[in-house]
């Protein structure tokens, strides 16, 4: 099953980037596809014990989330562009800081996107992550306070209720939300 | 109408870029600059890609259709790409132990440990 989904996105890029649909490309893409799919179609999914069901769904939570983050990116881009035109007041509202923040997401991916979240969202960078501890760099006081900590809480429940529902840490909310 | 709708993107993309190279010109120090250069680059790289594609699609045609969904797929790339990029020059700059720019007076941070051998 994994390898048929693995060829039928194989496809999908082979027709968007040749871009040509006569018989001979399309046919010459599906054997190409087949025969990565068939080489290499265990590597696309490694945890195979869940369903194509519930990965639509989290791709879909993922979206969700997208929208959600793309606001917070036209936020930070304002605050940015704020501090840089912001003439003389600019070393006096600069008052950078390095915290850390501990997460109870447990897996790799939950957290790349949990740092690069942070990175895209208004006045903190995430510098590293070492275990579960990440290290924020924050621009300014404002950006660095209890605010940033509630921020970066809630950045860190959406994540976790996109990825990791089984989390023991998540599930009290999803209680509350239904 | 199409018009109106690429040059507000492409302008806005302008603008973001405008505010982007002045707060790396002005901003004090390594880390703030690449706040800075990480953030505004992602947006104003996604608005001028988009408004390309949507004036690509003045002739509505499917070989336009694909450079357009071709754009697309290059704005997803910046999306996961360029934060991570700039995480990796912070992260490349915390272990050259570069100090991070503080106001002067500021108390020193408890959890701050750049600069010292960890």
């Amino acid at each position: 099953m994994f390898i048929t989904v693995t060829f039928i996105l194989l496809f999908i890029l082979w027709v968007l980037f040749s871009g040509k649909f006569d018989l001979f490309h399309l046919s010459l893409g599906a054997i190409s596809c087949a025969m990565v799919a068939a080489f290499c179609g265990k590597l696309l999914f490694q945890d195979k014990s869940r369903h194509l069901g519930g990965r639509l769904a989290e791709a879909g939570r993922f979206l969700r989330y997208l929208a959600w983050l793309l606001i917070q990116i036209v936020q930070a881009n304002f605050h940015v562009i704020g501090l840089a035109l912001s003439g003389r007041r600019l070393r006096r509202d600069l008052d950078p800081h390095i915290f850390h923040f501990k997460t109870v997401l447990r897996h790799d991916f939950s957290k790349f996107v949990l740092a690069n979240s942070i990175t895209l969202t208004p006045g903190t960078v995430t510098i590293r992550i070492h275990g579960d501890t990440l290290y924020i760099h924050a621009i300014s006081k404002k950006a660095a306070g209890d605010l940033a900590e509630d921020s970066i809480s809630e950045m860190e429940r959406r994540v976790g209720h996109i990825f990791e529902r089984h989390n023991l840490c998540f599930i009290a909310d999803k209680d509350n939300q239904a | 109408m199409l018009d109106i709708l690429v040059i507000i993107f492409m302008v806005m993309g302008l603008f973001f870029f405008f505010g982007t190279t002045v707060g790396i010109v002005r901003f004090p120090d390594f880390y703030t600059r690449t706040h800075a250069a990480g953030k505004g680059d992602t947006l104003s790289v996604m608005l001028m890609l988009f408004g390309l594609a949507l004036y690509n699609l003045h002739h509505l045609s499917p070989a336009t259709l694909l450079v357009s969904g071709k754009i697309v797929i290059i704005c997803v790339v910046v999306f996961i790409a360029s934060p991570t990029a700039t995480h990796a020059i912070m992260d490349a700059g915390y272990e050259a132990k570069v100090r991070h720019w503080s106001r002067p007076g500021a108390p020193k941070d408890p959890q701050d440990n750049s600069g010292e051998k960890q």
